[in-house]
This record gives structure tokens, sequence and C-alpha cells, in this order.
């Protein structure tokens, strides 16, 4: 393994990280602000992805389908605010959890019966084409590089809102604490469904970035999902911040505990059993990061809610 | 958009097939429970699957060897424990006199028992695991595909033809990439450069093309079916190895390319059938399925085509008498059909003894994308099984 190679694989797991960042960050505002469990927000992601493979193919340009899937993301997530989520805020966790576990099933259907059961394919944009050698014989897609710079500027964006506005302040407020803010009179109501509306566009618009690389089929949200939901917990529920920290370690971890442990191991094991071996611990990683880190931190990195 | 439009035709023509026969079936019909997953990111595959079945009976204007044929839908949703109970409903309350279809081996191995224990016939129109072709082979059993080992193994052979010395092999973390990886260095003579066993819920491959590209080998063997694949392959592409011959089985096929399309053409796979086999039946049976469901039959479609052809010469053969199990066990066994892919018959051990091709993805001139044959690798391939197999 050359320092090079170490050198592309980190620059992957940031790639790879910062998408998730996309996904958890409305996830862990929804989680922490609304004290609400949201299955659903994996869904989001999937529906973004098709929203903007269809979108592209009407227009025919990729940025077309990009600049409509938003607001419509945005649009579908306040419906399913609007339809079901708002009527469980008060329920317990419990009553949220299956309520969203719903929403996936039904969304996964309703997507298959809409769009069919294979794959779609979104084309790469043109002005995106092509690569850069990082390592001979490794062209680097360009593609891959705007996703890192899109979710880098999307996390500077994000952290102006919260740190440096009204809304921002209001929405730390929330997460910190609720009945407080609502005993000053804020409307929580109108807050939630700006904060969900947005949490359900940035889940969209890690879909679609993500869709000229990954295949966009039912079903794609769950997987990302469970990252998302590792990605909060450890980066402390309701807190941007942490989720962006937490973000880039998981993808880090994911990337380069795949690509390294079976070379680790190789050390004092046979090749074989190494290999296999390697590639189960690889992508236990994450999980065992996890786990040591709520050890040590039990509220994780950066926790938003206040005693 | 094509795709979205092919599942509702799908639907309508299954539906449009089945109805009219529930009346007729009553009476000396024969009755066919259809296995195909219709939940989940493989439904793609299962549709396939049942729509070549349903063209087969178009073909045979809805009758199996002179009955009325009655088509009872099950879908396994890719859980065993689904596929069990729906099968054995199959059995006991629908009285199905056939089970047929099955992609997956997992749900095939679940539903074995009960439907062979019923004296029912089990025919597999995709999977074909070397549980049941060895020392498990079974009378009440057939398959019209294949014994997987066989197709990684066509790939080792390709490899070895090909003369590539380096090899770079990487497969899903489970029991089916395992098998791949043995199939494969059963007939390849050359250096495995590095083995890679990814995670089933594999989503970025980026980490991987890394190493690849390092490693610089002659030729990457992968298996890698659905999504994974689709992944996979444009990821490929996009990082510049597409240099690297891709040889792959059960990654680029009619039911990915849709999604994989430019990303996959000159891409590898290994199989007995692809579209563009020259013979009678195969053109009739791809015009016909491509005019009635509008998109290029996989093979899990050409297989279940096939059984249909099998089902319909062995009832006939038997003069429609259902009841008599040994004499149709014999009918089915002389397998005297017209098969899609030319060549076919039945081993000791029911699985087909046939030829193995390499294909390598086209884009053809209407803009679709299919497989196609590039030379004939083993002929009259017998599983490395067979030979186990005490047939009761």
């Amino acid at each position: 393994m050359t320092v090079q190679l170490l050198l592309v694989q980190a620059l992957n797991g940031l790639q790879f990280g910062v998408l998730l960042f996309l996904v958890a960050a409305g996830l862990t505002l929804v989680f922490g602000v609304m004290d609400f469990i949201n299955l659903a927000h994996g869904v989001q992601y999937m529906l973004g992805a098709y929203l903007g493979a269809s979108l592209a193919a009407a227009t025919g340009s990729f940025w077309a389908g990009l600049l409509l899937a938003l607001p419509a993301a945005l649009a579908c997530g306040l419906a399913l605010e609007w339809l079901v989520f708002r009527h469980l805020y008060d329920r317990d966790h419990l009553s949220q959890v299956l309520a969203t576990f719903g929403v996936i099933l039904f969304l996964n259907e309703a997507v298959k019966v809409v769009w069919g059961n294979a794959p779609l394919q979104v084309p790469t944009p043109d002005l995106l084409q092509g690569g850069i050698a990082l390592m001979p014989g490794l062209q680097y897609p360009v593609y891959r590089l705007a996703i890192l710079l899109a979710g880098l500027a999307t996390a500077a964006l994000l952290w102006l809102v919260i740190e440096r506005t009204r809304v921002g302040a209001l929405v730390r407020a929330g997460a910190s604490n609720r009945p407080m803010l609502a005993a000053l009179g804020v409307d929580t109501g109108r807050l939630f469904m700006l904060v969900f509306g947005c949490g359900a566009m940035l889940a969209g618009f890690a879909g679609v970035m993500a869709a000229p690389i990954l295949s966009v089929e039912p079903g794609m949200g769950d997987t990302v999902l469970i990252l998302a939901f590792v990605v909060i917990v450890i980066g402390g529920i309701g807190s941007v911040r942490g989720a962006f920290l937490a973000a880039l370690l998981v993808g880090l971890i994911e990337t380069l505990g795949r690509s390294l442990m079976p070379d680790l191991l190789r050390l004092f094991m046979a090749a074989s059993p190494a290999r296999q071996t390697g590639a189960a611990l690889g992508s236990m990683l994450v999980y065992i990061a996890m786990a040591l880190i709520l050890a040590v931190r039990p509220r994780g990195l950066f926790p938003a809610r206040a005693g | 958009m094509a795709i979205g439009r092919r599942g509702v035709l799908g639907g309508v023509a299954a539906g449009a097939l089945a109805l009219p026969a529930i009346g007729r079936a009553q009476g000396g019909g024969v009755k066919i429970g259809l296995v195909a997953v219709q939940t989940g990111p493989q439904a793609a595959l299962g549709t396939q699957l049942r729509d070549g079945f349903l063209q087969g009976l178009k073909h045979l204007d809805g009758k199996l060897g002179g009955l009325a044929a009655e088509v009872v839908p099950i879908d396994d949703e890719l859980r065993p424990e689904v596929a069990v109970t729906k099968v054995r409903a199959a059995l006991e309350r629908d009285k199905v006199d056939f089970v047929v279809g099955v992609v997956f081996s997992n749900i095939l191995a679940a539903i074995m028992r009960p439907v062979t224990e019923s004296g029912t016939f089990l025919i597999s129109t995709n999977a074909g695991p070397s549980t049941f072709a060895g020392k498990g082979c079974n009378p009440f059993f057939f398959t019209t595909s294949y014994n997987n080992d066989q197709v990684h193994s066509v790939m080792g052979q390709v490899a070895t033809d090909s003369r590539y010395g380096r090899v770079f092999v990487m497969t899903p973390n489970y029991q089916a990439g395992r098998d791949a990886v043995a199939g494969f260095k059963s007939r390849f003579k050359g250096e495995v450069v590095d083995e890679v066993y990814v995670p089933l819920t594999q989503l970025d491959f980026s980490a991987e093309l890394a190493r690849i590209a390092a490693s610089k080998p002659d030729a990457i063997f992968t298996f890698m079916p659905g999504g994974l694949g689709v992944n996979l392959v444009r990821q490929y592409r996009q990082a510049g190895l597409a240099h690297i011959p891709f040889l792959s089985t059960f990654t680029v096929d009619e039911a990915t390319l849709p999604a994989q399309q430019d990303a996959a053409l000159g891409f590898y796979a290994a199989a007995p059938w692809a579209p563009n086999m020259d013979n009678a039946q195969n053109k009739r049976f791809v015009a016909d399925f491509e005019a009635g469901y509008g998109y290029v039959p996989a093979s899990y479609a050409a297989q279940s085509y096939d059984a249909a052809m099998l089902l319909d010469s062995a009832i006939r053969k038997v003069g429609g008498r259902l009841g008599d199990k040994d004499a149709l066990r014999t009918a089915l066994r002389a397998a005297d059909f017209r098969s899609v892919r030319g060549n076919f018959k039945f081993g000791a051990n029911h699985y087909p003894v046939q030829d193995f091709w390499l294909c390598q993805v086209a884009k053809r001139p209407d803009g679709r994308f299919q497989t196609e044959t590039v030379r004939k690798v083993l002929e009259n391939d017998i599983d490395p099984w067979a030979a186990e197999c005490r047939m009761r």
C-alpha cells in the first residue's frame, strides 16, 4: 500500500462522508429539534434521487433536473409532514418508529409502481465528465470532487444559517430546550415545518448528487439511513457541527477500514482467511467505533440538548 | 419513460392471461405455481422470470400439452419463511400440479422439501445451487438453468484461454460470492493478484477501484448481482479502468443494462443463452417478448420460457395424465422440446448438459442494450457435482 493509494482512499472517504452529512444533517435537526424519530428520512433521499432522475430525463439536462428536484423534494417533505408526521409529534418514540417505518414500506412500493423495479440511470453532467489522474492508472472522476465541494459548501451555508441568523438561533434553542422556546411565544409548529422541509430537501439534494454514481433503485435509502443514524448518534443528536465531523469520521473509517483491514490482518494470518475476516471486520469497524465513542461520551461528540 | 411503463404492461398482460384461465382450468386443466419475487430491489429479476413463462404460455395458446393452463403467481418476497408459507398454500389449497420459477437459491432451498415431499414436480428456472446437483439431487426436481458453479468456471476458462496472468477478483462477502471465487479458480491457471470481498450492502466502490488501479491486473473477475453491479459498472467506467477487461457473471445482463447502458459496453458475461442466438425458436421468443412486454429479455426470461416448453412436451407425452408421476418424470427427462439455446438435454441429476458462451455487452441499432455471444467456451458441459448424484 503506497502513500499515494492511501491519499486517494482518504479522499474517497471524505467524499462518502460529505454525502452522508447531507442526509444526516436533516435527520439530526429533526431528531434534535422535534424529538422525532424519522425512519422515513432515507426514503426522502431515495425520492430525491428518483425525482432528479426523471426530471433530468424529462428536461434533458442534469442541472435543470437538480434545480427542479429540490423544490419537488421540499414539497414531498412538507406533504409528508402535513399528512403523517404532524400527527405524531406528541406520541411516544415507538409510535413514531412504527408509523415512519410504515411510510418507508409504502413509499418503497409506491416508487416501484411509478418507476418500475429496474434501477434507473442518470448520466454524469457534461460539465463534470472525465477525471483527474491522481495516481497512475486511476482517473479520479471530476464529478466526485464536485460532490465533495457541493457538500462542503452546503455545510458552510448550514453553519452560517444556524449560527448567524435569527431562524438559526430558534433552531438551536429548539434543540436545547423545546418547552422553554414554546413558552417564550415562538410558533414551534411553523419552526418544525421549516426544519422538516429543509431536512427533506437536503436529503433530496444528496439523492440527486448521488444518482450519477450510484444506482437509483427502490430501497436505496435504507442502507444510507442506517449509516446516517450512526453519524447522528456519534455526533450528538441535534448538533449539525457534530453531524459534520461524525459524517467525515464515518466516511473515513468505512473506506479506509475496508481497504486496510485485509492488509493488516495479512501480517499475522494466512492470505485467504485474512481477506474474508478482514472484509467482515472492515464493515463492522464503523459500529465498533460508535460503541467506543459512546462508551466515552454517551451523548455523542457534541451534544446539543442541555442537561 | 420506457422502464416505468413496462411494469404496468407486464402486470396487465399477466392479469389478462391468468384470469380467463381460472374458469377453464377446473376440469382437466393444469395448475402452475409460479414463484417469482415481486418485492424488494430484486423484483426486476422476478418480473423477467414471470414474463418469460407467460410468453411461453402465449406461444402455446394458454395450454400445456393440450391442457388449459392456469398460473398461480407466488411472490416469495425474497424471504424463505414467506416462500414456504405461500408455496404450502398453493400446494394444499390451490392444488397446483407443478411449482415453477425461483430466482434465488435460498428460496429454492426453503421450498425444496415442502414441494418434492408432496410428490409435486419443482422446476427451477434460475436458481441452480450445487446442493441439489450432487448428493442432494431429487427425483422431483429439475432445473432449466444451470449449476451456478458452471457459469463462474466459464470465466475462469476464458481468463486462461486469453492468457491473463494476473487477475483481480472481487465478490460480495457471502456464500454465493465465495462460491463464485471457487468456481472461477477451478478453471483459471494464472495468478489471483487479490481477492476482495465487499459487504452485500456496498454502495460505493471507490476504495476497491483504487486498489484495482494500484495492482494493475490483466483482467478483473467479478460477481455483483443486481444493484451492486449497476453501481460497480458505472463507477468502474468513471474511474477510467475500462481498459482492464471486465469478466463478470450475473453482473451485466438485460435486467441491469437499462441502468448501466453505455457504461457496460464491451464488458463480458458468461451464459448458456443470449438474446442474439441464431435459431428460429429464439428469434420468435425474443421478437414476441419485446413486442409484448416492451423490454429485452434476460436469461431469467429465456429459461422460464424453456420451462413452459418443457412442461408442454412432457404433459403431451403422458397424454395429460398428471397423476402418473413416473411416466411424467420420464417425459420430463426426455426434454423433447426446442430450446431457445439450441442444444438442451438433462444430465443424470436433472441439471442441463449444455454449451456455455462468452458474451459481450453491445448496443443494438435501435438503441437498446443486450449481451451478445462472442464464442462458445464450454461444449456439452456437465456440472462438477453430477457424478455424486444417486437418483432414486
